[in-house]
């Protein structure tokens, strides 16, 4: 049922509030904060707090998330999707580090440090030279490369229309053969029977029941 | 569809036949004769004699230690740290529909926190008439709604796109869990700051240092979005937002934001890295789908599986599984024994709820021979779940998430089950 009109409930946020918890930027530069940072900045900054896990250059160390390169890669077999080669907006990588990292220590850095580590993240992926200036003034004119790379989920005109109606019923198809087989991987967790890990207990009568705790 | 075993004859026939099909093949079959008094039966057992626990024994009580098995597991290598990890439900031991929300999945990105009732905090801003704060005691004074809903990871089968990967649908179909949920619409809250004119999204993000923020366009947020506090009948669990979560019908899971802390309106979509990094469905061309929110009718046969081999010989079988759709109610699940080529209609066992776990049952009599198993789902729009090839054939191998191609389940003779695909 529709209420008759608000139940005066909550009450009125102050600024400082949302000035704490709203930290968001959206594509436009909506949540910017005045502030600036270079790329050698960043380059300490990210020496400091970063690169223990994202490596020197942003490239990533053991299978920690790879920020740079892979440029031209989005069609390969294997693509390797990065700041520089996949991410739309330079407004999500401000945003995210801002607000997440570094991993275990997030919402440590500040204003001037994102705009630094942004910076560097920038050089590191070949989009600007090492004396480039990031700020709250200049931000709008950085395009990704990758920015005209997405488009709003298609599905309604390319698949339902094709996985909609009355499916076939009977002698739909050749007789099949096995292609591929999961077993050959044996890459899933297992009990220590060898098979995998949650299988249901035999129910006969011998086999052995889980241990009294 | 009815609750009605689809048998073609009564009960009493169908047990007949199956005992003629059977005769003279099967040891420990139903109708084979005791060898001699079982002393099960014939000798008094403890428990038939002396006391069990007293009801204090466990105020909140944990499953028999029989059903150790039935627990939520961890890949260690699909990711680089536990806690931006996910787990897996045991959907290959679970019956009916509704998922015990202690082995109901986890996925993290800063690991499960911890949120008092006390410390609690609602933030709405942006562009609304009056930018409000909400306590934990505020929420609980709007009035209620209930839904039962499936929370499906966006990934759920991902590991399956390029091939058979993993043993048993607890590992390539139990990023998923469906509960009963009870909390507020969304909308009442909105309606409370006031939605300004120009307001057109709604950026949903929690307490924890993931925040794991996402854009909502208004209309659903409007819609049947809830802002929930019970799960099952009780408060949240810890790892799955407890005290709050958002629970968006239908839409895949990273957006039902866990802990949320802060509603925010805009007049566009923030992208965030829940949106842009990840989240988006990479296609052939290189460009990639984004904002693929709705999840598509899927299904699983839970049993026969890897993890439940059959090993009661010949004779009657059940197949059981799921069926969901994000654009609305399941309408039928047809099942097929020898890899698709031939298919018939399962029933639906219980309630067949919108943009919710539904149930399937298939009674089959077992003759011994190897079996190609199938499930595909139809929901109310007329859609049929693809098979695995057609789905690749649009979007190739990257996807990454939305893989809700038919799953084949290979039966031995011996009753021991693959995970496999065919051609």
């Amino acid at each position: 049922p529709a209420l008759a009109g608000k139940l005066g409930l909550g009450r009125e946020a102050l600024p400082e509030e949302v000035a704490a918890w709203d930290v968001a930027v959206l594509p436009d530069g909506t949540g910017l904060r005045p502030g600036s940072g270079d790329v050698a900045t960043g380059d300490e900054v990210f020496a400091e707090k970063c690169a223990s896990c994202h490596g020197e250059f942003a490239e990533g160390l053991d299978s920690w998330p790879v920020l740079a390169g892979g440029g031209g890669t989005l069609t390969d077999r294997r693509p390797v999707k990065t700041v520089g080669s996949y991410w739309p907006y330079l407004s999500t990588v401000w945003d995210y580090v801002h607000r997440s990292m570094p991993f275990g220590a997030a919402q440590t850095l500040s204003v001037d440090e994102t705009y630094a580590i942004t910076a560097f993240l920038l050089y590191s992926n070949g989009l600007v030279d090492e004396d480039f200036v990031l700020s709250d003034e200049n931000f709008r004119e950085v395009e990704l490369p990758n920015a005209v790379g997405f488009y709003p989920d298609d599905r309604p005109q390319t698949e339902y229309p094709l996985f909609s109606g009355e499916p076939c019923m009977s002698d739909c198809r050749r007789p099949v053969a096995i292609t591929k087989r999961a077993v050959e991987l044996n890459v899933t967790p297992q009990d220590p029977d060898g098979r995998p890990a949650g299988t249901l207990p035999p129910l006969s009568e011998a086999a052995a029941l889980p241990a009294d705790p | 569809m009815s609750d009605e075993p689809i048998a073609r004859t009564s009960r009493r026939d169908f047990l007949r036949s199956t005992a003629l099909a059977g005769a003279g093949l099967v040891a420990g079959s139903a109708t084979a004769g005791a060898a001699g008094p079982d002393p099960k039966i014939v000798e008094v057992q403890d428990w038939a004699s002396s006391f069990g626990d007293p009801v204090d024994a466990t105020p909140y009580g944990m499953p028999i230690r029989f059903e150790s098995h039935v627990v939520r597991r961890n890949v260690e290598w699909l990711t680089e740290s536990p806690v931006s990890s996910i787990n897996f439900t045991p959907i290959h031991a679970l019956e009916g529909t509704i998922t015990p929300q202690g082995c109901a999945f986890e996925r993290h990105h800063s690991g499960a926190i911890e949120l008092s009732k006390a410390d609690y905090r609602l933030m709405i801003n942006g562009l609304v008439d009056t930018p409000l704060v909400f306590t934990f005691e505020d929420l609980l004074r709007f009035p209620r709604s209930v839904t039962t809903a499936f929370c499906e990871c966006a990934a759920n089968g991902g590991m399956e796109w390029a091939g058979a990967q993993l043993e048993g649908c607890q590992y390539t179909q139990g990023m998923i869990h469906n509960m009963e949920y009870t909390g507020v619409p969304l909308r009442l809250l909105l309606e409370e700051a006031g939605v300004k004119p120009e307001g057109k999204w709604v950026y949903a993000e929690g307490a924890d240092a993931s925040s794991n923020g996402r854009s909502l366009p208004l209309d659903k947020a409007l819609d049947d979005v809830m802002v929930a506090f019970f799960a099952n009948g009780e408060a949240l669990r810890k790892e799955h937002g407890y005290p709050v979560r958002l629970v968006v019908p239908g839409w895949e899971g990273n957006i039902w934001v866990k802990w949320l802390r802060r509603l925010g309106v805009y007049d566009q979509a923030v992208e965030s890295r829940e949106e842009t990094s990840k989240y988006t469905d990479l296609m052939p061309d290189g460009r990639a789908r984004k904002w693929t929110w709705v999840m598509d009718a899927k299904s699983v046969i839970t049993s026969p599986s890897p993890q439940v081999p059959i090993r009661h010989g010949k004779g009657p079988l059940v197949i059981s599984g799921l069926a969901w759709s994000g654009n609305g109610r399941i309408t039928r699940v047809d099942v097929s024994l020898d890899g698709g080529v031939n298919w018939q209609s399962a029933r639906l066992s219980g309630l067949a709820l919108p943009k919710a776990l539904t149930r399937f049952h298939l009674d089959i009599d077992w003759n011994g021979e190897e079996l190609l198993l199938q499930s595909r789902a139809v929901d109310e729009t007329g859609y049929v779940q693809p098979t695995k090839d057609q789905l690749r054939e649009i979007r190739g191998l990257n996807n990454v998430y939305h893989n809700n191609g038919i799953q084949t389940w290979w039966v031995k003779a011996d009753g021991e089950v693959e995970n496999v695909e065919v051609a």
